[in-house]
């Protein structure tokens, strides 16, 4: 029964529109890297961890150029 | 005394001017009384100025290059003095496909890695400013803008480029010029651009005799499609790194600093919860910014219903887009513990404060060793503040007073 899965997010930064402000890197180290030109990439893979959904979110919240969502999926490797 | 051109505003609605000095010293409320009447202002001085006031407005000119171009930054009263996409003073002052690989060049300089190194270095110098304060004994005060907001980007970004720390009144003297005398007559200006530009030679001719470890040297020796860079280019992009590396984070301490003096709740909350103070960093960078950029119109176009002329200026208040209610809520309220929080204060686009990592360590750690040192202060003679002038805003003179 599709009910009990346990409901799954993930992660995503547009290098496009990230300009190098590195407000998700100061946020959450744990989930997010920037290089040295200041582009922030996703360092997890699969879904959010439950315990940094807050953080996640607040990241997607911070970033001034929006290059930061979340989005609701299955994960492709089940 | 030099002349102004533009005599003191009497009407802020169509004849304001950024430079005059009432603007910076009540601008939240001047902001707020534009935005109500007409989100994007519009004044004759400087051969033609607009003043968009909301955070969409701000964010659509930021992300349209073609139209506005960087070439000059600082409106003043003639217009740029090198032609785009390069500009005086690159990456700042210039435009795609140029600026990407200008800008390039510097970024690893300033990344987060790179400048996280540089927290214990700050941190002591900021202990050791703060030993040298000299509180008077009549009255507890201390002035805090020149004897220490001021002190600490230009001690850290003197080093970094590699100009000699005892030409620091001289070039504060500059960023004066460049920043706050923009009101003169255009020959005062080109005349105090050719004073920095030959104090900027006379240090770039000795590092090429006495390579450093240091940007000056760096720049000498770096290349652009495999060509060293000419040297208006070396000689813009040191210009642009003092002052901007100094004068905006000088701005950014002096104005918390005036913000907690006649806030003590804040005050007291940093101190006995210093965890709020990573989002109170970020709610002082919005309520506070210090930079309003300025771009110019590079043709006759409609704008938000408004007819902008070719070679008019913009100003690009992103300190007024982070006060714009529209985009925040309770704009005008500094709320230390204010979660989302996507302000402006390093600008938005390709044209990101390159020294936005830096300059937020520098203040972070300003801000916390001065609240260590002083956990209780307030302001003094607060009528005395002194305001700067122009695009750069924030507190020149500003006195505390030390409480026990």
């Amino acid at each position: 029964m599709t009910a009990n899965i346990p409901r799954q997010f993930f992660l995503k930064v547009e290098e496009s529109k990230c300009q190098g402000h590195n407000r998700c890197y100061l946020i959450c180290p744990e989930l997010f890297d920037v290089d040295e030109y200041g582009t922030a990439k996703v360092i997890i893979t699969g879904s959010i961890p439950i315990h940094l959904m807050g953080k996640a979110e607040l990241a997607v919240q911070n970033c001034p150029e929006l290059a930061i969502s979340i989005t609701e999926g299955l994960d492709s490797n089940d | 005394m030099t002349k102004s051109i533009y005599g003191p505003v009497t009407n802020w609605d169509d004849d304001f001017d950024h430079a005059d000095p009432a603007y910076n010293k009540n601008v939240h409320a001047l902001w707020e009384s534009m935005r109500e009447k007409c989100p994007m202002a519009h004044t004759k001085r400087y051969g033609g100025t607009w003043l968009p006031l909301s955070y969409e407005m701000v964010r659509a000119i930021a992300y349209d290059p073609e139209h506005f171009s960087s070439e000059g930054v600082l409106v003043g009263t003639d217009k740029p003095p090198v032609p785009r996409p390069v500009g005086a003073a690159p990456p700042i002052t210039s435009d795609p496909p140029f600026h990407t690989q200008a800008r390039r060049l510097l970024l690893p300089s300033f990344s987060s890695k790179k400048i996280s190194l540089m927290e214990d270095d700050i941190r002591h110098l900021c202990q050791d400013l703060l030993n040298r304060l000299v509180i008077d004994s009549s009255t507890s005060t201390i002035e805090v803008s020149s004897n220490y907001a001021r002190l600490i980007p230009m001690n850290v970004i003197i080093k970094m480029i590699g100009l000699p720390l005892q030409d620091s009144e001289l070039l504060f003297s500059f960023i004066k010029d460049l920043t706050e005398d923009v009101n003169l007559s255009p020959e005062k200006l080109m005349e105090n651009r050719d004073r920095l530009d030959a104090y900027l030679d006379i240090h770039i001719a000795d590092h090429r005799k006495n390579p450093r470890d240091d940007l000056i040297s760096y720049l000498i020796n770096a290349q652009l499609d495999g060509k060293n860079l000419d040297e208006q280019h070396i000689r813009g992009t040191i210009g642009l790194m003092f002052i901007a590396g100094i004068d905006t984070t000088w701005n950014m301490i002096g104005s918390t600093l005036w913000h907690l003096g006649h806030n003590p709740d804040d005050l007291t909350r940093l101190i006995n919860e210093p965890e709020v103070m990573d989002t109170a960093i970020e709610e002082f960078l919005r309520a506070y910014a210090p930079v309003t950029m300025a771009r110019i119109v590079t043709e006759d176009f409609e704008f938000y219903g408004h007819d902008l002329k070719k070679d008019e200026w913009v100003l690009l208040p992103y300190p007024a887009a982070n006060r714009d209610p529209e985009a925040f809520e309770n704009a005008d309220t500094v709320q230390i513990d204010r979660g989302a929080n996507r302000h402006t204060a390093f600008g938005l686009g390709i044209h990101r404060c390159i020294g936005s990592n830096l300059a937020r360590l520098e203040f972070r750690v300003a801000i916390e060793e001065f609240i260590k040192r002083f956990p209780r202060f307030e302001l003094a003679n607060a009528d005395e503040i002194e305001w700067s002038v122009g695009q750069v805003r924030g507190p020149r003179k500003l006195e505390v007073r030390i409480l026990s």
